[in-house]
């Protein structure tokens, strides 16, 4: 899994409109984010591509800051990762 | 494990029919023009074709096939086997195929029903076809596969009004002992059955007054209970899920890799979707053709239509390897790798 600054450069990639450097680790997403149902798509897609990890709208919804929402994705992916360690 | 190979069926000719009557998604007032925007290049609907009142997915199929046969030199008396598959049949009862059969003048030794599936209809069907013809020695079929999804959306319902489009479409299939094997990944989870529902109008839930009323929902979707209820949160996480394991075991199945396949023709359900599907399984975008822009999630049309919206020349022209994978209402998905040489394929059909 990414570090938290490279996971806010894709972010930022992939909101075009969004810009470059605005979004910190503490950065609280409702004022950077507006979750209507597309931008949470876009969001869940993102994650999902790029670091394999199914995030929920509820996820989005409960994150407080950029970093909240980091460790969901970043545990996912270590949990994951785990599993397949142990079956393989 | 449904996946199979189905070995000396031919696909001959592919062709589809849509409604003259377009709709530009830019002139939908119920969102604002900020959301109208984003809907056009997120999901990727910029225009779509809706039926008139009256004109039915049958209709359009009918259209498709009297040119398919005609551009085949295809005789109706030499048809032995019709399936339709849709989720917007002409009547509840009888079956529709029967009165395609009637209306394209197919002999009366000719096999004919339905089949209820949506997204996924395609690839089933031309499992279901194929095996029937195999194992009967029928020597020629059609398989009509569409919907017209919008007359059963509503304007008032920002989730679907925008979304689907209408279409319907004809295959015709061979037997042909040298064709190459078709192989298939067929699945399915009902548990997921609430995702894509309309939820009054059969047996379960019968039409009551109540049935009509508009009840409002959320910011921009009210609908009545004899309107598709989509659950797009939910239905865009299962194909992320399913469909690159999905594809992925096929090719497993048929010892060939992503990478020497031609196309990757996937149900146009969302352009975010697909995007997302084909970059998880690291597809180039140039195998990965679309039609969602011009018509709209066009239901299990959505397959054959692509082919015939973007494919025409390269599989009228010479030998194609394709991945053709459907996934949605149901939950039902399948996929199917196919090899066709020299089709025919017309342009699309507007009546």
């Amino acid at each position: 899994m990414v570090d938290i600054h490279q996971f806010i450069t894709g972010v930022e990639e992939e909101f075009e409109d969004m810009p470059k450097g605005a979004l910190k680790p503490d950065s609280i997403i409702r004022e950077h984010f507006n979750w209507d149902s597309i931008n949470a798509l876009i969001f869940i897609a993102h994650v999902n591509v790029n670091y394999n990890v199914e995030i929920t709208a509820e996820d989005l919804i409960t994150s407080v800051t950029i970093v909240d929402l980091y460790n969901i994705i970043r545990s996912r992916a270590e949990n994951s990762a785990a599993v397949k360690t142990a079956t393989a | 494990m449904a996946i199979f190979p189905l070995p000396g069926i031919r696909i001959s000719g592919i062709a589809s029919a849509v409604p003259r009557t377009e709709y530009d998604n830019r002139n939908y007032e119920h969102i604002t023009e900020k959301e109208r925007e984003l809907f056009i290049k997120t999901v990727g609907v910029e225009r779509r074709r809706v039926a008139p009142k009256g004109m039915t997915t049958s209709d359009l199929c009918e259209s498709a096939a009297r040119i398919l046969l005609d551009d085949l030199g295809w005789s109706p008396g030499e048809i032995e086997i019709l399936i339709f598959i849709s989720q917007s049949r002409d009547y509840i009862i009888p079956a529709t195929a029967g009165i395609l059969q009637d209306k394209l003048g197919l002999p009366k030794t000719c096999i004919a029903y339905d089949i209820s599936l949506g997204c996924s209809g395609y690839v089933y069907g031309l499992s279901v076809i194929g095996s029937q013809m195999l194992t009967a020695g029928i020597r020629k079929g059609l398989l009509m596969v569409g919907d017209v999804s919008t007359q059963t959306t509503g304007v008032h319902d920002k989730s679907t009004f925008p979304l689907f489009g209408d279409g319907g479409t004809v295959t015709a299939l061979e037997l042909d002992p040298g064709a190459p094997p078709m192989t298939f990944n067929l699945q399915t989870d009902g548990k997921g059955f609430k995702a894509i529902i309309i939820p009054d109008g059969g047996i379960r839930n019968l039409v009551t007054p109540e049935s009509f009323i508009e009840e409002k929902l959320a910011e921009g979707i009210a609908r009545d209970r004899l309107k598709i209820a989509l659950d797009g949160m939910e239905v865009f996480q299962f194909s992320l899920r399913e469909v690159p394991p999905n594809i992925r075991m096929l090719m497993e199945k048929t010892g060939k890799t992503l990478e020497e396949v031609d196309f990757f023709v996937l149900h146009q359900a969302n352009k975010l979707m697909n995007e997302s599907i084909r970059k998880k399984l690291g597809i180039p975008a140039e195998k990965c053709p679309y039609s969602i822009r011009e018509y709209g999630n066009t239901s299990s049309a959505s397959i054959p239509l692509t082919i015939n919206h973007v494919l025409r020349e390269q599989l009228g022209n010479g030998r194609v390897s394709m991945v053709l994978s459907g996934f949605g209402v149901g939950l039902s998905w399948g996929s199917v790798y196919v090899e066709t040489d020299r089709i025919a394929c017309p342009e699309i059909i507007e009546i």
